[in-house]
């Protein structure tokens, strides 16, 4: 019996249409990212292109710092790219989903004719690029920490609850962004990179936000990932964490209530635009359009 | 009812056949149509592929004016920014298409019509160009007046020829890892993904190359936009020819002998793809 098959037999999952749909849909997007590549590939594709982008921002600083990786501004810079992996994994799992169903695969059709939460399952598509980009964060972190002499200093229990709601928040975006490309043609970045590299400006991912003028500073506050962000650091690296201004307010938990209250916010928006998207797509006949020019 | 048939047919206007050089040219421009008029009747891409990577591009910035670095590297970035629309163009439109154009069935009708498949993949580069171009130029130009970059250009028929040759052997090189990719099947994807940032990277877009030690950056320089960004950077911050890898004119015959190289690797990937997909049936074959 496979793994999908025992979870399916679980009886929450089983009497769940929303959870059976979510748990399918995991497992196909696991299907589709790892069974189809040799295993060696695989390897380094999840090793390669984490470390690779933190050795950008490590080159970039050490030009001109002459490789003073000791700052507590390196650990923040170094930190903030190795957790922003997630960011770009979770968003870009989802959104990309529709463009695999629609264009790729094209069973657009069956999926939204079939009686099943399609909400759910475009979550759940998102699931298999989550593991992987779980799995290079901790790789990277775990290279920072060897390579560079980074000191943790754990809060567990910050850490779990910014990790919990951190990712829902990245999860609702990711479907508000799936809405949007339902919408769109295939471009030719997709949707969710575009995004995600976009927000690097404004989260403090690789930066404080202090450095930004303060007119753009307060552009920051509106997105979850920025307090994702700050509470995490916190929480892994402790006192050895930077503190900067803009967040000098704020207490730790202070942060995780902020967080809550967006992420609520965030998926009662995303349900909404799902809606919304999927609605007018059916309306446009865009369920189904192949853009692959 | 055969009268009227024949009506239409004879006021139909004849299409004429073409051969050599017409064909050529005329796949080009038919290949490169559906990108051009794609790109024109959904707009909301220029919002996308421009605004976003804009604020990506700020946002490196950002890390050098963190650490107070000179003016000067806020123009390696914007430069290195700008490039990295062709990198993905590239990547995601010209190493991957052939293997998308597989899997929706267009493969099969570009073999069995007889256009070349050169001028396929030369339609392609010069469709995919122009949202490349408008992505690289709204970045220059922003990044350029908002964080007040100045550029001092020492020879500007010399910084053209740098920009061409660097675009001429970029593509040359799509062109060969369409192949590739096609040949790759599945995991077209995984390897146009582990060719991203690893490139951004020992290319060195955001700094100068040579802060990788010269034995990589040498090596790096398989990519031409490792040479064409070191070129392009020294001539317009003279003060980088103290750190540029190696000098532009012998960049220049480098770059000219990488484009003679992929664009002839494109065409001999193609003929053996083709021959090995003819005789295993892989042509018209789709594992989803």
């Amino acid at each position: 019996m496979t793994l999908v098959q025992r979870l399916h037999n679980i009886p929450a999952v089983n009497q769940s249409p929303a959870l059976r749909a979510f748990v399918t849909a995991a497992w196909l997007g696991w299907q589709i990212e790892s069974n189809w590549a040799r295993p060696f590939l695989f390897a380094v594709y999840v090793i390669a292109r984490p470390i690779s982008s933190v050795l950008i921002l490590v080159i970039m600083y050490s030009v001109i710092t002459n490789g003073a990786t000791g700052e507590p501004i390196f650990a923040f810079i170094y930190f903030g790219n190795a957790l922003y992996i997630l960011v770009n994994s979770v968003v870009t799992g989802v959104s990309w989903a529709v463009i695999e169903d629609r264009e790729h695969y094209r069973v657009a059709k069956q999926i939204y004719t079939a009686p099943m939460n399609t909400y759910a399952y475009l979550l759940g598509r998102g699931v298999a690029r989550l593991i992987i980009g779980s799995v290079s964060v901790l790789i990277t972190l775990t290279f920072g920490v060897l390579a560079f002499r980074i000191p943790l200093d754990i809060n567990v229990l910050l850490f779990l609850a910014a990790t919990i709601f951190g990712l829902a928040s990245l999860s609702a975006l990711g479907v508000i962004l799936g809405a949007v490309t339902m919408q769109t043609a295939r471009l030719q970045t997709d949707l969710g990179s575009l995004v995600s590299g976009g927000l690097y400006l404004f989260t403090g991912a690789i930066f404080p936000l202090d450095v930004l003028p303060s007119w753009l500073q307060p552009v920051g506050y509106l997105f979850p990932v920025t307090y994702w962000l700050e509470v995490t650091r916190r929480a892994l690296l402790g006192a050895h964490a930077a503190r900067f201004p803009t967040f000098a307010a704020f207490s730790d938990w202070g942060l995780i209530g902020v967080l809550a209250l967006m992420t609520a916010l965030l998926w009662l928006a995303s349900g909404w635009v799902y809606s919304a998207a999927l609605r007018r797509s059916k309306e446009e006949g865009l369920i189904d359009i192949e853009t692959n020019f | 009812m055969a009268a009227l048939e024949k009506d239409i047919i004879r006021s139909q206007e004849r299409v004429k056949k073409l051969h050599g050089f017409a064909l050529f040219w005329a796949v080009v421009w038919a290949r490169a149509y559906p990108r051009i008029i794609g790109a024109l009747r959904q707009k909301s891409w220029l919002f996308f592929e421009t605004v976003f990577p804009l604020m990506g591009v700020i946002g490196y910035i950002y890390v050098y004016r963190s650490v107070n670095a000179p003016q000067e590297y806020i123009g390696f970035v914007v430069l290195g920014g700008a490039m990295t629309a062709f990198w993905l163009n590239v990547l995601w439109s010209m190493a991957s298409q052939l293997y998308w154009d597989k899997e929706d069935g267009n493969l099969e009708i570009y073999v069995l019509c007889p256009a070349p498949m050169m001028a396929i993949l030369i339609g392609m580069a010069i469709g995919g160009m122009l949202m490349s171009a408008t992505r690289a130029a709204v970045i220059i130009i922003v990044c350029s007046l908002a964080f007040g970059v100045v550029y001092n250009v020492g020879s500007i028929p010399l910084l053209i020829a740098v920009f061409l040759l660097t675009m001429t052997a970029l593509y040359g090189m799509g062109m060969m890892f369409a192949s590739v990719f096609l040949a790759s099947g599945r995991e077209a994807w995984h390897l146009a993904n582990l060719m991203q940032e690893p490139i951004y990277l020992v290319s060195g877009f955001y700094f100068p190359v040579k802060a990788l030690g010269a034995l990589v950056a040498t090596a790096a320089s398989i990519v031409p936009l490792t040479l064409g960004m070191d070129g392009m950077r020294q001539l317009l911050f003279p003060s980088e020819q103290a750190t540029g890898l190696m000098p532009v004119e012998l960049e220049v015959v480098l770059l000219i002998l990488l484009g003679v190289l992929f664009i002839g690797g494109a065409y001999f990937a193609l003929r053996k793809l083709e021959q090995i997909g003819r005789r295993e049936g892989r042509l018209i074959e789709r594992r989803r």
